[in-house]
C-alpha cells in the first residue's frame, strides 16, 4: 500500500467510521461506506489539510471512490 | 369546543451531573450527593468562577453517561454535546415507556418537542476560532447541523422515526418547563397522541462562562469548595453553579397510555406562562411574574394553593431571585404555607439553564411515585424566615399527590407546572 493510500484510508475510517477491511479501491462513499452527501463534504476537507492541497469543487464532484480519491492525491499531493 | 384531553408522563429520561441516567441521578439525589466540581476541561484561570456540575462520563453500569451507548462516534464528532445529552435522555425515556414507534401511523401520531436554552454556543466558539485562524474553507458541513439548537429533537426524530409535530423551544432557563407544557397542549388538541418533550444544554465551556461571568450571574466564592457552591436560600449563596444534562420525558394522551397498558407516572394537569416585562436578567422584584405564572398553572389545573404538597423551586442561589421566589409563593399559599415544602435541586445538580425544567419535572413526578423529597443541599442558614419546609440538607419522607415545578428565565420569561400522582 502506498503513503497516500494508507493516509486516504486512514482518515476514510476516522471520518465514516467504517471497518478498515471495508475501505478498499473502488469502495464508493456514499453507496458502499455508508457516507451522506455532508459526509462527502467533510471528507475532501480531511483530504486537503492531510495532503496540503486544494481541491475544487468540480474536481471534488469526480471523487467518489476510495481509488478516486488516491489517485487525484497522488497527483496533486503537496505534504 | 371538546374538553381537553388528559395528559400523563409515561416515560422518563435523564442525563444529569450526578449520573448518565435517571435511577442513578435519582437515587444520589435523594442521598444528599452534589455533582459540583472544579472546571479542568478549560481555561479558567482568568475567570471568577471555576466549578461546574458536570455530567459524569464513563461506565454506564457504574451510573456514568457512556457516550457510544446512545450515538456513534462519528456522529457525536458532529455535533455539540447538548444534542449528544438530549439523545441519550430521549432514548432511554422512549425505552423506559415501552413506546418505538413501527407502523407509519404510530409515527405519525408521535411528535418531538425538545429545546435548549443556548444551544451549540461551544461549538460556534471553535468554529469562529477556526475561520478567524485558517479560513472558511476548513469549516465543517455539520458546523451548522451540529449547533442548531432543534437539531436535538431533529436527531431523535430521526433516530426514533417520529413523525409527528417537531418543534423546539428556546426560552432560557424556562424552556424544559415550555417544552412540557407546549408538548402538552399539542397532545390536548389531538395533535398528537405522544410527545418527547423536554430540554437539553451542554454551556460549561470558556465563553459561556465568561458571558455568565459578566452578567455577575455564577457563584465566585467558593471555587476551593465546589459542592458547597450551589446554596439556594442560604444567606451565604452569591450565585448560580452552573450544570449541564438533558431531561426528556415521554407526554401521552391518557387514553392512549392506558390502552396500550403504559405505566404512569404522573398526569400533568396545570401549565401557567407569565412574562416579567421588567428586566432583561434580574427577576421582577415584586415577584409579580412568578407569581402570575404559578397562579395560571394552578388556575389551569382546577386546584387550591392549598392543595400543593411540593414544589420544586427554580431556585438558582442567586441572591436576588431566590427571596424573591420564596415571597411569590408565600403570597400564592397565604395561610397554607405552613404545610408545603419547597426545595431546591439545583443545590445537587447546578442550574442546567434549559435542561433544568425538564430535569426538575421528572424530579417532581419520582417525588410522588417514591413519597420523598429531595433536600436542599447547603441550605445552614436561610437569609429569610419562612413557614414552607425547605428540606434543608437531607431528603424527607412525605406523600406528594400534587407537585408544582418552577423555571423563571432571563427575559423574564416564566412557567409553572402542576403535576398530580397517578
Amino acid at each position: 500500500m502506498s503513503d497516500v493510500e494508507e493516509r486516504v484510508k486512514k482518515i476514510v475510517v476516522e471520518h465514516l467510521g467504517v471497518e478498515p477491511d471495508k475501505v478498499v479501491d473502488n469502495a464508493n462513499f456514499i453507496d458502499d461506506l455508508g457516507a451522506d452527501s455532508l459526509d462527502t463534504v467533510e471528507l475532501v476537507m480531511a483530504f486537503e489539510e492531510e495532503f496540503g492541497v486544494e481541491i475544487p469543487d468540480d474536481a471534488a464532484e469526480t471523487i467518489v471512490t476510495v481509488g478516486d480519491a488516491v489517485r487525484f492525491l497522488e497527483k496533486n499531493k503537496k505534504s | 369546543m371538546n374538553a381537553a384531553r388528559r395528559v400523563v408522563i409515561t416515560g422518563i429520561g435523564l442525563v444529569t451531573p450526578l449520573g448518565g441516567d435517571a435511577d442513578t441521578t435519582w437515587r444520589r439525589l435523594i442521598a444528599g450527593d452534589s455533582g459540583a466540581g472544579p472546571v479542568t476541561h478549560f481555561k479558567v484561570d482568568d475567570l471568577p468562577s471555576r466549578i461546574a456540575c458536570m455530567v459524569p462520563r464513563g461506565d454506564s453500569a457504574e451510573g456514568k453517561f457512556d457516550p457510544d451507548q446512545w450515538m456513534e462516534p462519528k456522529e457525536q464528532r458532529k455535533v455539540d454535546d447538548f444534542i449528544l445529552y438530549a439523545v441519550g435522555a430521549a432514548t432511554q425515556a422512549l425505552a423506559d415507556a415501552g413506546w418505538e414507534p413501527k407502523t407509519y401511523e404510530e409515527q405519525i401520531e408521535t411528535g418531538v418537542m425538545i429545546g435548549s436554552g443556548i444551544g451549540g454556543l461551544g461549538g460556534i466558539y471553535e468554529g469562529s476560532l477556526l475561520v478567524a485562524e485558517k479560513g472558511p474553507r476548513r469549516l465543517s458541513p455539520f458546523f451548522i447541523p451540529g449547533r442548531l439548537i432543534n437539531l436535538a429533537g431533529g436527531y431523535v426524530s430521526i433516530r426514533h422515526g417520529l413523525r409527528g409535530p417537531n418543534s423546539a423551544v428556546v426560552t432560557a432557563c424556562s424552556t424544559g418547563a415550555h417544552a412540557i407544557g407546549d408538548a402538552a397542549r399539542i397532545i390536548q388538541w389531538g395533535d398528537a397522541e405522544v410527545m418527547v418533550a423536554g430540554g437539553a444544554e451542554s454551556a460549561v465551556n470558556r465563553i459561556a462562562y465568561a458571558g455568565f461571568c459578566a452578567c455577575r450571574a455564577l457563584s465566585t466564592g467558593f471555587n476551593d469548595e465546589p459542592t458547597r457552591g450551589s446554596r439556594p436560600y442560604d444567606k451565604d449563596r452569591d450565585g448560580f453553579v452552573m450544570g449541564e444534562g438533558a431531561g426528556v420525558v415521554v407526554l401521552e394522551n391518557y387514553d392512549h397510555a392506558v390502552a396500550r397498558g403504559a405505566k404512569i407516572y404522573a398526569e400533568v394537569i396545570g401549565y401557567g406562562m407569565s412574562g416579567d416585562a421588567y428586566h432583561i436578567t434580574a427577576p421582577s422584584e415584586s415577584g409579580d411574574g412568578a407569581f402570575r405564572c404559578m397562579s395560571a398553572a394552578l388556575k389551569r389545573a382546577g386546584v387550591e394553593p392549598s392543595q400543593i404538597d411540593y414544589v420544586n423551586a427554580h431556585g438558582t442561589s442567586t441572591p436576588l431571585g431566590d427571596e424573591i421566589e420564596l415571597g411569590a409563593l408565600q403570597r400564592l399559599l397565604g395561610d397554607a404555607a405552613p404545610g408545603v415544602a419547597m426545595s431546591s435541586t439545583k443545590s445537587a445538580i447546578g442550574h442546567l439553564l434549559g435542561a433544568a425544567g425538564s430535569v426538575e419535572a421528572i424530579f417532581c413526578a419520582l417525588a410522588m411515585r417514591d413519597g420523598i423529597l429531595p433536600p436542599t443541599l447547603n441550605l445552614d442558614n436561610p437569609s429569610v424566615d419562612t413557614p414552607i419546609d425547605l428540606v434543608p440538607h437531607t431528603a424527607k419522607p412525605k406523600t406528594v399527590d400534587i407537585a408544582l415545578s418552577n423555571s423563571f428565565g432571563f427575559g423574564g420569561t416564566n412557567a409553572s407546572l402542576v403535576l398530580r400522582k397517578a
